[in-house]
């Protein structure tokens, strides 16, 4: 009897070699799936970079701009021995570590009253003001941090108008570090927030419970329990920084260069393309290293 | 004491005073208002209206992390972060005793509740049972006034729940603390308890020992809710029966001397193992259960579905309900008081 309702079922789905593939080899559906999106990524993003990684060993010829394919290390040699170098890579890695921890810091108890203290209704208008920012152009915001930290600005003329000297931040590394931490803020608020609202009330309670005062319980306790969505927030804000070079051209001073300046620079001006791949491949090994360091935090396990 | 959330009254008007060294439980369906009450006691909320009183001492405005008093939670709340051996000594540590004294106080505690050598764990790599242990020892290792429970054994199965209970009893009769448990399981209640208070809508609606609660339920509630009970209104007197305290008796048997008879229809005959469930419906209407214990091989039973049978029962195994019953079954006793 088995064997006749077998058949007769195989009989009467027409579509059955193919539904019999699918589940006998359960891998084909998921890799159906991912094809189109893997080869974009291979063809696209993953050749661009290796062309990067060949080209930066590659010259110049000095007199005639042309590339010279002969392999040889003296793009890094330049980029590791010069102080010049030294110093930008310097300044953007020092920026990106401060815009970090400022951000970190001023997320946190933001993110905490959003998770653990508000009502339902503040917690969707908070969340609505963290990324509203967002809509608009990068460009805007930063034009609008001009017009406050401008010899002649906001920041400024309310010094005056209080009695006070004028504090002239505009275009030196102070004002980058302020614009990049207020533009990379809702980046560090929001793996924050996510990783602050799984850590469940009832711990903040047992903490009380055991005799711990709020803050003793927020560090001993809920500190911990975020802290991967604190680093996983600083993989956007670090990275982010690390990247801009239009931050450092509007607010920026003279001496305010960053690596994407000089990269930018070498491919346009200087058409030093070689040279231009080798600086660009500091950022990326920097953030492997970063990245490597976030994965021992248990940063993407919070993501 | 009261407390209500918006609209909601969740605790309304409870008068409840506990002793010292007693292991006091609170019973009641869910929504009953017993963990709220529990939580007004641990000071996670605040009441509306009244005091609460830890040992003579007014404690009704004292916030949680000053009070006395110990929470093992029903979702175990252990620090996943820490080690097990972390986690018990945390309150120690917040309280500042010195390393080798919480050491000593850490060790003593996994003794108790049978975890030694565990203490290097993480939460996440222990069994529930073990979890439980943890919470327990947690809550302990501070010596509280008062151990607070809430429906600590309500994730664990059935046959570690019951080892559980005798664990617990045997760890309040150890440290000698005053344990508050709140359960919604009238077996752990009856099994377990000193005193029950049998909670219903925010109220108390009666408090007892064990015995008092089962044998002599004060309301109809109490009676529906502990145990499977049989409401029955003869001459206008409204009584309960135990399903264990009723007869049954087939065509040639004879009632005991004494025994009130009634006819009816066996409906159903339901076996549970260690004892069988017959529904039967009385000729004037009521729906009653009887129980029997299978002291004897029960293979007969189901052939008896649809027999007509006789009821019997003894007067002084039924229970009258006063109709007006006080929301108190117990006056509440003595000066020496803990909670009020």
């Amino acid at each position: 009897m088995a064997v006749t309702s077998a058949g007769r079922l195989r009989k009467n789905r027409g579509a059955a070699p193919l539904q019999a593939l699918l589940w006998r080899w359960p891998w084909v559906r998921p890799a159906l799936l991912l094809i189109p999106p893997l080869a974009w990524f291979v063809l696209v993003y993953l050749t661009s970079l290796v062309l990067l990684l060949v080209t930066a060993f590659w010259t110049i010829d000095t007199f005639t701009t042309q590339i010279v394919q002969v392999w040889n290390l003296d793009n890094f040699r330049i980029i590791l021995t010069e102080p010049a170098y030294r110093l930008i890579i310097g300044r953007t890695v020092g920026i990106a570590a401060l815009v970090t921890l400022t951000d970190a810091v001023l997320a946190f108890p933001f993110a905490y009253y959003m998770a653990k203290v508000a009502s339902r209704r503040t917690q969707t208008v908070l969340f609505a003001a963290v990324l509203l920012p967002l809509w608009a152009s990068y460009l805007a915001r930063v034009y609008a941090w001009i017009l406050i930290l401008n010899h002649s600005g906001l920041l400024n003329w309310s010094l005056q108008s209080i009695g006070l000297p004028p504090a002239n931040i505009g275009y030196t590394n102070t004002a980058m570090w302020l614009v990049f931490s207020y533009i990379w803020l809702p980046f560090m608020i929001i793996p924050t927030y996510a990783a602050l609202e799984r850590v469940p009330d009832s711990l903040l309670e047992a903490a009380a419970d055991l005799g711990a005062r709020r803050w003793r319980a927020v560090l001993d306790v809920v500190l911990p329990l975020a802290m991967p969505g604190v680093v996983a927030g600083s993989i956007f804000t670090f990275s982010l920084t690390l990247g801009d070079y239009i931050t450092p051209i509007l607010v920026g001073g003279a001496g305010s260069s960053f690596i994407g300046n000089v990269v930018y620079s070498n491919i346009g001006i200087a058409n030093n393309v070689p040279f231009a791949a080798a600086l660009a491949m500091v950022p990326v090994a920097i953030m492997t290293v970063y990245l490597l360091g976030a994965k021992r935090l248990g940063a993407f396990e919070a993501l | 004491m009261r407390k209500s959330y918006g609209h909601v009254v969740a605790v309304a008007g409870v008068d409840l005073t506990v002793e010292e060294g007693e292991f006091f439980t609170l019973l009641g369906p869910s929504g009953s208002g017993k963990t709220t009450l529990l939580r007004l006691i641990a000071g996670f909320e605040r009441p509306d209206a009244g005091r609460i009183e830890l040992g003579g001492r007014d404690v009704t405005s004292v916030p949680p992390h000053l009070r006395e008093t110990n929470t093992v939670f029903q979702d175990y709340a252990l620090f996943p972060h820490m080690t097990v051996g972390d986690n018990i000594g945390y309150g120690l540590r917040v309280k500042g005793v010195a390393r080798g004294e919480r050491s000593k106080r850490i060790e003593r505690a996994l003794r108790m509740v049978r975890l030694v050598g565990l203490d290097r764990r993480r939460p996440s790599q222990l069994s529930g049972g073990q979890r439980q242990r943890v919470a327990l020892a947690r809550a302990v290792v501070n010596e509280p006034e008062v151990l607070l429970l809430d429906e600590p054994l309500g994730a664990l199965d059935l046959k570690l729940r019951q080892e559980m209970q005798l664990e617990l009893k045997r760890i309040q009769k150890e440290v000698g603390i005053t344990f508050v448990y709140v359960t919604h399981d009238q077996e752990e209640a009856l099994t377990m308890s000193d005193r029950v208070a049998v909670m219903s809508n925010g109220r108390i609606e009666q408090i007892g020992l064990p015995v008092d609660v089962y044998e002599r339920p004060a309301t109809e509630f109490v009676a529906g809710f502990i145990g499977i009970s049989n409401l029955l209104t003869r001459d206008g007197i409204r009584f309960v029966i135990r399903p264990e305290k009723l007869h049954m008796l087939l065509e040639g048997d004879t009632a005991e001397r004494g025994m009130t008879v009634e006819p009816g229809v066996l409906e159903q005959v339901i076996y549970v193992g260690q004892s069988t469930r017959y529904n039967v419906r009385l000729d004037r209407g009521e729906h009653l259960v009887a129980v029997r214990q299978n002291t004897e091989a029960a293979d007969e039973s189901h052939e008896l579905e649809g027999r007509r049978i006789r009821l019997a029962w003894a007067s002084d195994h039924t229970y009258v309900l006063d109709q007006p019953q006080p929301p108190d079954g117990e006056p509440a006793t003595a000066d020496n008081s803990k909670e009020r």
